[in-house]
């Protein structure tokens, strides 16, 4: 535990260089696509209303000044399966935005979808020291949290104060100078499968790129794409990418619940390529142009040619109707959201005062997901779009680079973590002495 | 064989003829090229004896797959943006999840050699360099390669000499006439044999301070004016210094002006009878007093034969019958304001006096001669032991 917190101090050491120096790498590694994003930071950040402890990791305004997007090798659910393949995606990626920004990166910070993220809810309370609530006792209150066994394997990506509670007053973001006696705290804690993150680690590593940090897909797009309100009143965020679909629960603006479907856009591809016995090229192609999930008279009489170089004739000239691609469709689509209905039920979502769903991500552009995904999700569902972000091309601006762009967001305004607080003193000797000193207090 | 296909169903026919129809000009116009695996053509081209030149040829070349399929571009993987993202999502699924590829197609990705060299001519510091100091090195290179040679410096230098010295001698800049005004005719030719020019010359190469300073040399200039006039004129224009006294010294006569500056020698103290006589060592730093003192001396002066310092320090009058005024080193002036009143009213000076004594204020005193001395002692009926002498 100790270890991951002193790496991911270092990150946020690294994050801070950067922002000396002005210039980041976003990367954001998908199943179809890898895109990198390049931020130019303009300085001190115009005073954001506070949240949370405050900004401990610093905050910087910024703009994109370079862009690029290849498509994804390598990568099987957002998580890497073929290193060679994946250092040199993202090469290419790095390389084109290096190009158009005419500037070199050293820093990345890169988020995934994949790893089976798991949250878990923590929660400690210390006494304080003295009556102020100082940063000290907040990192006490903070290393007080009682974590549970991870499983084999498994590291912490996030770690985020949620709620801080001073004796009998709860729901305060920043406690500090505060007076009370006894301090609890909430956290929510995300591990994911660690193997994934070194695999990452060591393709950026080959890349002569520094992780500056690190961020679990589904949070990130949450970030850009539910809207301040929704992040206030409670919100879920659906992220359908290619190869998997994050699911992130926001509350009072702090995500409370994460989690994963290992499905996606690429398993309905696949879904067409199978049944239609088509390439996965033409399957996608198929997809993107035709695909839809509401079947009409009208689609009966529209003919799409599937086409094909077998030399059969027969089997190069077929011509399927909308009705049938959308046939095949749609079962995938139901099931992805139906597990996705149940992560949330899981999670208790019915209980949040909002019930606001929010779908984004690559895979969410099929036509007339909004209505399927209100029949199973529940009336309350928006597609969203990542927010504006300068020096954004237009091309970029669509809900497949939801996670860029909050990533973006991410790194100009992270949310402070466990580790950016001090690791607390043991002072021992001390609190003894203290404990001594109180005893002859309150006895004679 | 999967891209031997027949343009229409009813067409097809055994594999051994099809190199042969697709031979013709048709076909080829409607496929350019097919691109069946070298491997996979060769065993079905070995049991077929006719086989052309040129289809052999065709056959054995392994095109590139995108080559047949005109109406599929695919779109460099790494262009920034170049399509919307979900229709970059129907590019070609990734090399990995396609069935093993008959044709290595170009990888779009940059080697890691090639990355790392553009990130290294992405590095601020090494740009400037090779925008900024790798052109100035060169240009500082060449240009220190050209004249590290002698003689190319030095014709490079007699370009703009000659250039410099062409312009200095036109003749608007030359000087032809010196003309010396204001002074004397001697004088102007001691001056313009002081000059020591060899006219013509250009007025960029006099040096007029120096002229100057070199005429105001001659004792008898007071000051000089040098101006360069239009037409080639270098106009002298000397003012005299004036003698106002003749100042005898141990080596001869001296003219000297108010400053005591020496003026020009004197032969003969009568070829200026109406300047003043000064005398003594230091007389001609104390011209000016001298010359008040002439001035006071009015009524006296038909007697004076002239002023002698004393000790660089005061002046003693000098009348003929060898009768001398000691003046005093302050304000003689005054004190001989006083001896001409004492004078007239008691018409002292036509007395037998060797010498009046006014160095005292308060006390003037008078030396007799011995003879007056010995007159006014017999007449007050004191006797003396000495003599005469």
């Amino acid at each position: 535990m100790t270890d991951l917190y002193q790496t991911q101090r270092a990150m946020r050491n690294m994050r801070r260089a950067a922002m000396q120096r002005g210039v980041i790498a976003i990367l954001d590694v998908g199943t179809s696509k890898i895109a990198c994003l390049i931020l130019r930071f303009d300085g001190e950040a115009r005073l954001r209303e506070q949240d949370g402890v405050g900004p401990m990791a610093g905050q910087s305004q910024f703009r994109i000044i370079g862009a690029a997007t290849t498509r994804s090798r390598g990568v099987r659910f957002g998580e890497i399966s073929v290193m060679n393949e994946t250092e040199s995606a993202v090469r290419t990626a790095v390389q084109a935005a290096q190009k158009m920004a005419n500037v070199r990166v050293d820093h990345v910070i890169a988020c995934f979808s994949g790893a089976e993220p798991r949250s878990y809810g923590l929660a400690g309370d210390t006494d304080l020291a003295d009556n102020v609530v100082t940063e000290q006792d907040v990192a006490r209150v903070l290393a007080a949290c009682d974590v549970p066994d991870l499983g084999h394997g498994r590291e912490v990506l996030h770690a985020q104060p949620v709620n801080f509670a001073l004796d009998h007053r709860t729901g305060l973001g920043d406690p500090r100078g505060q007076i009370g006696n006894r301090l609890a705290c909430d956290m929510h804690l995300v591990s994911v499968d660690g193997s994934v993150i070194q695999n990452l680690l060591y393709a950026i590593k080959r890349c002569d790129l520094e992780l500056a940090g690190i961020a679990s897909s589904a949070y990130v797009s949450a970030i850009s794409s539910l809207v301040e309100d929704e992040q206030e009143l409670g919100a879920a965020c659906i992220d359908m990418g290619g190869g998997a679909t994050g699911v992130s629960i926001f509350m009072k603006k702090h995500m409370i619940y994460t989690d994963s479907v290992r499905m996606g856009g690429d398993h309905v591809t696949s879904d067409i390529s199978k049944g239609l016995q088509i390439p996965l090229s033409t399957a996608e192609r198929i997809k993107t142009r035709h695909g839809g999930l509401f079947a009409t008279g009208m689609d009966d009489r529209e003919m799409i040619e599937i086409g094909g170089d077998s030399g059969d004739w027969d089997k190069d000239r077929r011509q399927i109707s909308r009705t049938e691609l959308i046939g095949i469709m749609r079962p995938r689509v139901e099931e992805i959201l139906e597990e996705t209905r149940t992560r949330l039920d899981a999670a208790g979502f019915d209980h949040l005062p909002s019930q606001q769903i929010v779908l984004t991500g690559g895979a969410s552009q099929i036509p007339g997901l909004d209505g399927l995904a209100a029949r199973i999700l529940g009336q309350r569902v928006r597609l969203g779009r990542p927010l504006r972000v300068q020096g954004l091309p237009q091309a970029a601006t669509g809900p497949a680079f939801a996670s860029a762009v909050g990533l973006c967001l991410f790194a100009a305004h992270p949310q402070d973590e466990w580790w950016d607080f001090e690791i607390p003193a043991e002072r021992y000797p001390a609190r003894s002495l203290r404990r001594a000193f109180r005893w002859f207090k309150d006895n004679w | 064989m999967r891209s031997l296909s027949a343009p229409r169903r009813h067409d097809f026919e055994p594999p051994l003829s099809a190199p042969r129809r697709m031979a013709e000009p048709p076909m080829t116009a409607t496929r350019p090229a097919y691109a069946a695996p070298a491997a996979a053509a060769t065993p079905r081209h070995a049991v077929e004896p006719p086989v052309t030149a040129p289809r052999r040829m065709a056959d054995a070349q392994p095109q590139p797959q995108s080559q047949p399929q005109p109406r599929r571009p695919e779109a460099p993987a790494a262009a920034p943006f170049a399509a919307a993202p979900f229709t970059a999502a129907a590019r070609p699924v990734p090399a990995a999840a396609v069935a093993p590829a008959p044709m290595a197609r170009r990888d779009p990705a940059p080697s890691r050699w090639a990355y790392r060299l553009q990130r290294i001519m992405l590095t601020p510091h090494l740009r400037a360099l090779l925008r900024f100091g790798l052109p100035s090195f060169v240009v500082l290179a060449a240009v220190g390669l050209y004249l590290s040679d002698d003689a190319r410096r030095g014709a490079i230098v007699q370009v703009f000499t000659d250039i410099r010295q062409k312009f200095e001698h036109r003749p608007e800049f030359m000087v032809t006439l010196a003309s010396v005004e204001g002074c004397s005719k001697d004088l102007a030719e001691a001056v313009r044999a002081r000059l020591g020019l060899n006219l013509p010359q250009s007025s960029f190469d006099l040096d007029l301070a120096a002229i100057r300073s070199r005429i105001e040399e001659l004792d008898a200039v007071k000051s000089a004016e040098l101006r360069v006039r239009s037409g080639g004129i270098l106009q002298v224009l000397v003012t005299e210094r004036e003698p106002v006294a003749v100042w005898r010294t141990a080596e001869g006569l001296t003219l000297v002006d108010d400053t005591g500056h020496r003026v020009a020698g004197l032969y003969a103290r009568s070829d200026r009878p109406d300047l003043p006589l000064i005398a003594g060592q230091g007389a001609d730093r104390a011209t000016a007093e001298a010359l008040q003192i002439f001035a006071a001396a009015g009524p006296l002066l038909p007697r004076v034969r002239g002023l002698t310092r004393m000790g660089e320090r005061r002046w003693d009058l000098v009348l003929d019958r060898d009768q001398r005024i000691l003046l005093p080193a302050e304000h003689p002036v005054r004190a001989l304001e006083r001896l001409l009143a004492l004078d007239h009213a008691q018409d002292i000076l036509s007395r037998d006096l060797v010498a009046l004594d006014l160095r005292l204020d308060s006390r003037p005193t008078l030396r007799l001669t011995p003879y007056a001395l010995t007159e006014l002692r017999r007449s007050k009926g004191l006797k003396t032991v000495e003599t005469d002498l």
